[in-house]
């Protein structure tokens, strides 16, 4: 549905939002975020295990719970809101799709029960030095090297690639160019000749890391040379999903903004009751709904099958990219001298912001993929 | 008009410094030469150390200080809003005890206006100072106070009097930070670094001649200050570099700038670093991309008619005449200039943006740009604030009714108490 939610829906919201109020407070947050790992495993399990969110969209036919991108979706906006420490991004949205979408029958048996049960962390490497998520821009190679295949180059930017167990890989054939020749393989995290490192970033609630592979012995998942399809099918749901985390996050920062400039007196009086500052918060609000409807309804459309999905994606993506970051300067704006310290939460999701908006290509990329994919 | 202009500057400047340059000097030992010549402050009062030079003339005084690599007087930081406030306001006592020592470096200021409940509205200071025979005891907490953890003095507004109206019962202070009763904490930013602090006050002592004209006028001192930090936030300031140069006076500026000038470091990152668009756009390639150019394009006419606008409103000044309406843009100017390019920034680097640390782009400095712009729209009073100004001041338009001046200090509705 396009234009609500269900009572299912609904419900299954308030579950997540609940659970991750109580596991995921900023207080957690600003723990993970200072520690390598970046999560905690007993949260993992717990989400996993208890709430089957690292399921949601995988088929119960690879061990998952068989909901869709609208309730993938509905997760990523509440772990967007709380700033949730974990690889479920990485894992569940990015690498899970992935195999949905390009594997084989028998790779999907083989690799989705368990990242659906949380116990294998998976990750999806697509961009390289570069910073560019999409095929043609691959330039690591995959040797034919019998039957199996040698990988050779770098993969930067991957999220939560320094936690994965099982990497999903994009490499094409040595001499292809543009979106031909372009594969997925799997490799496992300890392969020989893979070497991993976190890469310091600004926001250190999500982490990334750059792989690099020398002569590292993979596997082929689904069918060689044709990546670039699924890509794009993997990197719409993606876009969605992180839309989704954008909206959530967004809300929140107007929220506590609104709660903090109620309480906050200067000149005799609540700053809340400043002209400027209600505008900011009006703008806020209908900067963040416009973002949501088009984020709810990109999702409702890839579970609709919507041959306009890719258009819709990226809308999805560009709108909130500018509706959060702006929510977010308008956020520490508000909080004033409070705003720009450590101890206020407020930059946690400004930073969270920042790195949303280059994440899966830019505002601007997305509104020329927006613009090429309605045929203009 | 007056005796001087850009070539006699330059020749009698270039004289002296021929004469008396030498980098093997001490740091405060030339500056204390450069200060008796006049050429430090030279728009100064020649009584002060200046030559009543024209504002309008002291860049070119700049420009032959650099062209040989001649160290200027210490001008980073409150130090020179201190200066500029003891020059409107100070005693000769005042001025005698602290101008040469803040042009030599020697001691390290800072502004102590701001508190947990009272910043936009910073005649809602809660600090008490409350005299006690021959002192004024001083009790309470600042907050947000760069560089008072390395301050040898601080500029202090505090309340003497709750049952005035709130901007009659405040008095200006210069207040010695070396002492048992001040306590500096620094408090961590978002970007990681610790420039400002929270300032603890428990039975600190000033002595009487240490306040600036009188009790009850606190205010008034306290709007030259800030009208001098307002205009100063106009982008025109350069920040010194270390220049890594073996001689003994550059040695001696190094370590100045790696100690009492490391709260600013990431000060020109906090302007959104316009200086690094065009290079940046063409390292990535980005130049070619029309819609970036736009947006470069856009950052680079605001940025340089914003300069314009200030370099007006500094010949106005310059020529004696009141200031037009351009004095009072320059900081709001600036932050608009900052958000902008920190979009900029963003797009010419992309994901590359995100990386921090020695090895990513830049050693870390558009990561910190971004995480770093949000600080100029707030320190120094908040673009509300100066909109404020702006329409009600320059604009005349009718102010927004008050509940908070029209009754004793005590009664006005406060923040609750908190940490
Ligand atoms: C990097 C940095 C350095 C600083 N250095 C110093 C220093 O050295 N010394 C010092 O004393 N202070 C310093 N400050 C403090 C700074 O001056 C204050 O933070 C600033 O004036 C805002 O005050 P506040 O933080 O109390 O916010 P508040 O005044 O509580 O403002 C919160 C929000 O309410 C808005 N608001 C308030 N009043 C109005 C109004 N009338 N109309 C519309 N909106 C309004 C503000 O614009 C802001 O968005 C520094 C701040 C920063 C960020």
């Amino acid at each position: 549905m396009k234009f609500s939610f269900s009572d299912e829906q609904q419900e299954f919201r308030s579950v997540v939002r609940r659970f991750l109020e109580d596991k995921s407070p900023t207080t957690a947050v600003r723990r993970l975020m200072e520690t390598d790992k970046g999560y905690d495993p007993a949260v993992w399990q717990s989400l996993s295990q208890d709430l089957g969110l690292t399921a949601v969209h995988i088929p119960e036919a690879y061990g998952g719970q068989g909901f869709g991108i609208s309730e993938l979706a509905i997760a990523s906006e509440e772990m967007g809101r709380t700033l949730l420490c974990a690889p479920f991004f990485g894992s569940t949205v990015l690498a899970a799709t992935a195999i949905l979408k390009a594997g084989s029958e028998e790779q999907k048996k083989a690799l989705l029960p368990g990242i659906a049960s949380g116990e294998t962390i998976a990750a999806l490497a697509v961009a390289e030095d570069g910073g560019l998520w999409d095929a043609g821009s691959v330039a690591m190679t995959a040797t034919p090297d019998g039957g199996k295949y040698r990988l050779d180059g770098t993969k930067s930017f991957v999220v939560d690639g320094h936690n994965a167990g099982l990497i999903v890989v994009l490499a094409r054939k040595p001499g292809s160019a543009g979106n031909d020749g372009v594969s997925f393989f799997t490799v496992k995290a300890d392969a020989k000749g893979l070497d991993r490192r976190l890469l310091p970033s600004m926001d250190p609630t999500r982490k990334l890391a750059r792989l690099t592979f020398s002569g590292v012995t993979a596997e082929l998942l689904g069918k060689e040379g044709a990546a670039a399809g699924p890509l794009a099918a993997t990197l719409d749901v993606a876009a969605i999903c992180l839309a989704h985390e954008m909206v959530g996050g967004a809300e929140r920062l107007r929220e506590d903004a609104i709660a903090f400039a109620n309480q906050r007196y200067q000149f005799g009086r609540p700053i809340a009751s400043f002209q400027s500052l209600k505008h900011k918060a009006a703008d806020m609000l209908l900067e963040v709904e416009l973002a949501k409807s088009a984020a709810y309804y990109a999702a409702a459309a890839a579970d609709e099958s919507d041959a306009e999905l890719p258009a819709l994606a990226s809308l999805a993506k560009a709108a909130a990219s500018e509706a959060y970051m702006q929510t977010a300067i308008h956020a520490v704006q508000i909080h004033g001298g409070i705003g720009f310290t450590w101890d206020n939460d407020t930059h946690l999701w400004f930073k969270r912001a920042k790195s949303s908006e280059v994440f899966l290509g830019g505002a601007d990329h997305h509104r020329e993929r927006y613009m090429q994919s309605i045929g203009a | 008009m007056s005796q001087y202009d850009a070539d006699s500057v330059r020749k009698d400047l270039r004289q002296w410094l021929e004469a008396n340059w030498d980098p093997s000097l001490g740091l405060v030992e030339w500056r204390n030469k450069l200060i008796d010549s006049g050429w430090g402050e030279p728009h100064w009062p020649k009584q002060w150390y200046g030559r009543e030079l024209p504002v309008g003339l002291v860049p070119v005084v700049d420009e032959e200080l650099d062209r040989i690599g001649a160290v200027g007087v210490a001008r980073m930081g409150i130090r020179s809003l201190a200066a500029a406030t003891i020059l409107a306001h100070g005693t000769d006592l005042h001025k005698q005890k602290f101008l040469r020592r803040i042009l030599t470096g020697e001691d390290t200021w800072c502004q102590l206006f701001s508190e947990p409940g009272s910043g936009s509205d910073l005649a809602g200071a809660l600090t008490r100072a409350e005299r006690r025979g021959n002192k004024w005891i001083v009790n309470g907490q600042k907050v947000w106070n760069t560089s008072a953890h390395k301050a040898d003095w601080g500029l202090l507004l505090a309340r003497t009097n709750m049952d005035l109206v709130k901007h009659k019962g405040l008095a200006y202070f210069i207040i010695n930070m070396r002492q048992p009763g001040v306590e500096a904490v620094p408090l961590r930013q978002m970007n990681g670094h610790a420039s400002f602090n929270q300032v603890f006050f428990t039975d600190a002592e000033v002595e009487p001649e240490m306040m600036l004209l009188d009790d009850g006028d606190g205010w008034k001192v306290a709007t030259t200050t800030l009208m001098h930090e307002r205009r100063g936030a106009d982008g025109l300031r350069r920040y010194p570099k270390p220049s890594g140069r073996p001689e003994r006076i550059y040695q001696e500026e190094d370590a100045e700038i790696a100690s009492a000038l490391a709260p600013y470091t990431w000060y020109p990152q906090r302007m959104g670093r316009v200086d690094l668009i065009l290079e940046r756009a063409r390292q990535t390639g980005k130049i070619a991309d029309p819609v970036t150019r736009q947006e470069i394009a856009k950052v680079l006419i605001m940025s340089r008619s914003a300069d314009w606008t200030a370099r007006r409103a500094r010949v106005a000044q310059e020529m004696g005449r009141s200031q037009g309406p351009e004095g009072s843009l320059g900081k709001l100017a600036a932050s608009y200039i900052a958000r902008a390019a920190n979009r900029v920034h963003t797009t010419i680097s992309g994901a590359d943006a995100l990386l921090t640390g020695p090895d990513s782009t830049m050693g870390g400095v558009i990561a910190e740009i971004l995480i770093s712009t949000p600080a100029i729209s707030i320190a120094g009073g908040t673009d509300e604030i100066q909109k404020n100004i702006i329409s009600e001041r320059v604009l005349d338009m009718p102010k927004e009714p008050r509940n908070d001046t029209d009754r004793p200090f005590r009664d006005v509705p406060k923040n609750a108490e908190r940490k």
